[in-house]
């Protein structure tokens, strides 16, 4: 695929999504993956009772947290730099880059070691790390498979969804060094890549990482994750450097219970997290010894001051959204042309770059407002809500807002509607008499109608409206 | 009961029988409906293709069309929830009228045919209708009910998305035709016109699918009242 900004759309997404509709290997790989995960997903958290109540709870926090921003953030770089980190502050994308790049050079890095991380492919630090020389290695499995592959992730939580397991042996026997299996058994091909970043852990000097969450009232950071390899990167070496968006916070300690409870049930229909890391600046003679801390705006403020479309602020990325998303299901990470895709990526990258970026006025289109997203969304963000929003707030083609005035100006008046309606009828007798053998439908219609028609009849206005039948057989006596 | 009816837009051009069946099964059962010619389209639309004023327009018309009105009963889950989200209209999709309103089950009516339910996103996922359709049509004499596979995924039509997003909006509608096939049933019912049309326009062009029908009609048909 072609590549833009980490989060800019290239492509319409209307062009995208049929391009990756023609991938009849993509959507069975997606449609197998998106059903198991949804299924697990409603078994655990049908068995919490008070789901209701923490939705609400953690929803109610994440808006605390975005009220009280500015006075949280200073809250947190206090307690981090009281236990010993570094804090820095990132405007953009391009600003963050700089920071770590340079963090990274400072100890003579060659590469470094990353932990999955959305905020860090989010300003395309990988990119940059690169263009000054240094090796980034992602050590999340999928991620790794991706990196590996020299893709682009196609979704938050599973990057490489896109991919059977043949597909990963093939690539594993071409790019890992050292790698001679036959099998395509997940076990093979995980203990394969395990062996592989062991050797790349026991070397590096510098990890890069995000967060889950950022508590404000100790400056600890929290990171989740299944495989084990963000413990060792989190451990081994010397300077760890973590990129975190400043929605991250949370106001106290106290508040992390509910979102561990609501995360892992939601991202990967687990009960319990496997890996769950909290850790507070440095410890002499354990651990890093450099603790950096790179809190990145790049537009998270600005979506803030909306009322309305700052809710997606509160998003946690646990990635349920995507895996009931009948859209994504079927047009793939890829057509939303960001590292955040589906539902929540379609609220989110118009609103951190605005909608004019590249082709980003197109996502808040790409859904059906089927309301799925915001049924399982554990912070309760209500996606259709903010699509409509987005909708209504962003560029629009001027035919389109010339159909709309009129056809609200002709409903806005009984005696106008009345005489459209019976225009239409008359309009369209002929069409009637033509197609009455097949129940009066059309099967093939001129522009704009064709979009329709192409797929499926259209119905034809009746041969008498609503209101005339009401006036025949209730009104005239 | 003196009942106002909310037709709709698309029901008054396009499928009038919609709302003849409504007022048929309201009358049947001994009330009053009432149709404020005021009325025409409740902006849900105009809102969800992103404009905003002439939807609040119509939300304005709408409210003083059914000024005074205490009971609103409209055919369509989506325009419902439209009116619901944007106005304080006291306004009841048709199953909700007579289930949880007027406390009826059985509208008397008789349709011996094999049926099968596609709740729509608006009826599941706003309104929560839940089995309130499935209940009434479970009670007409001679349906025969069979279950829909993923009765929850959305069909794909979404408005202006079946134009915009023609090939998504397709893959959608081809999975929700084929679920439907399988159920072997005569009859796909849902309860809303403009989903209906979608999957309906599709289905017509495969001579053993299901026939696309609203509820309501099935809910008219005659039968000796109990
Ligand atoms: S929007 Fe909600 S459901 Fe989607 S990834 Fe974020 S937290 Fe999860």
């Amino acid at each position: 695929m072609s590549r833009g900004l980490p989060i800019v759309a290239v492509t319409p997404f209307p062009v995208a999504a049929e391009r990756e509709l023609g991938d009849a290997q993509l959507r069975g790989n997606l449609g197998r993956a998106t059903r198991t995960i949804r299924e697990k997903r409603a078994r655990v958290v049908a068995e919490v009772a008070d789901w209701e109540a923490m939705r609400e709870r953690a929803a109610a926090v994440k808006d605390e947290v975005l009220d009280d921003l500015g006075e949280l953030l200073a809250r947190f770089e206090a307690a981090a730099v009281a236990a010993g980190a570094t804090v820095h502050h990132a405007a953009d994308a391009a600003h963050a880059n700089a920071i770590v790049t340079e963090l990274a050079t400072a100890q003579r890095a060659e590469s470094v070691v990353k932990i999955k991380s959305m905020a860090t492919q989010e300003i395309g630090l990988n990119e940059a790390l690169e263009a000054a020389g240094i090796t980034p290695v992602e050590t999340d499995l999928a991620e790794l498979i991706v990196q590996l592959a020299d893709d682009t992730p196609s979704h938050i939580l599973v990057p490489a969804i896109h991919y059977n397991r043949r597909q990963i042996r093939e690539l594993f026997a071409r790019r890992m060094p050292g790698f001679s299996e036959t099998s395509d058994e997940p076990a093979v091909l995980a203990g394969a890549a395990r062996e592989y970043l062991r050797r790349t852990f026991l070397a590096a000097k510098v990890a890069v990482c995000g967060a889950n969450f950022a508590i404000a009232e100790t400056g600890s950071l929290v990171i989740v994750e299944s495989e084990g390899n963000g413990r060792m990167c989190l451990t081994l070496p010397e300077t760890l450097i973590a990129v975190v968006g400043v929605e991250k916070l949370l106001p106290r300690f106290a508040d992390l219970g509910d979102f561990l409870r609501l995360l892992p049930r939601s991202s990967t229909g687990e009960r319990m997290n496997p890996y769950t890391s909290i850790f507070t600046g440095v410890t002499a003679g354990d651990g890093p010894q450099r603790l950096h801390i790179v809190l990145l705006d790049n537009g998270r403020t600005h979506v803030a001051q909306d009322p309305l479309g700052r809710a997606a602020l509160r998003c946690i990325r646990c990635s349920a959204c995507l895996n009931v998303c009948p859209v994504y299901e079927r047009a793939g990470g890829h057509a939303y042309g960001s590292v955040y895709p589906g539902p929540i990526g379609a609220i989110l990258s118009p609103q951190l770059t605005g909608q004019d970026a590249g082709f980003n006025k197109t996502l808040p289109y790409a859904s059906t407002l089927c309301g799925a997203c915001y049924d399982v969304c554990p912070v309760k963000i209500n996606i259709p809500e903010i699509l409509v929003h987005l909708r209504q707030t962003g560029p629009k083609p001027a035919a389109e807002r010339v159909a709309m005035s009129t056809l609200s100006w002709v409903m806005r008046d009984r005696r106008r509607w009345r005489a459209a309606l019976r225009a239409a009828r008359t309009g369209a007798a002929p069409l009637r008499a033509l197609t009455r053998r097949r129940g009066g439908t059309l099967r093939r219609a001129p522009w704009p109608l064709s979009a329709w028609t192409a797929h499926r009849d259209a119905p034809l206005p009746a041969a008498e409206s609503f209101r005339d039948w009401w006036r025949r057989t209730h009104e005239q006596a | 009961m003196r009942i106002a009816l909310f037709v709709t837009c698309l029901n008054d051009a396009l499928f009038p029988q919609a709302g003849i069946a409504t007022v048929t099964v309201l009358e049947r059962l001994g009330h009053t409906v009432a149709f404020p010619a005021a009325q025409s389209c409740c902006g849900q639309m105009h809102a969800n293709t992103g404009y905003a004023a002439p939807a609040r327009q119509l939300e304005r018309l709408t409210e003083s069309a059914f000024a005074g009105h205490d009971v609103i009963v409209s055919p369509s889950g989506s325009c419902v929830a439209h009116l619901r989200a944007h106005t304080a209209l006291p306004v009841y999709e048709l199953s909700e009228l007579l289930i949880d309103v007027l406390d009826v089950t059985d509208v008397g009516a008789t349709f011996p045919h094999r049926v099968t339910y596609h709740p729509t996103c608006h009826g599941l996922r706003s309104l929560r209708l839940g089995d309130r359709p499935t209940t009434l049509l479970r009670a007409v004499r001679g349906l025969e009910l069979i279950d829909l596979p993923e009765p929850d995924q959305c069909c794909g039509f979404g408005g202006t998305f079946a134009l915009k997003n023609a090939a998504v909006s397709a893959a959608m509608l081809t999975d929700k035709c084929t679920n439907a096939a399988l159920t072997g049933a005569e009859y796909l019912a849902a309860a809303d016109n403009s989903c209906l049309s979608h999957i309906g326009g599709a289905l017509t062009r495969h001579p053993h699918a299901p026939k696309p029908i609203h509820y309501a009609e099935i809910l008219a048909t005659p039968g000796p009242l109990s």
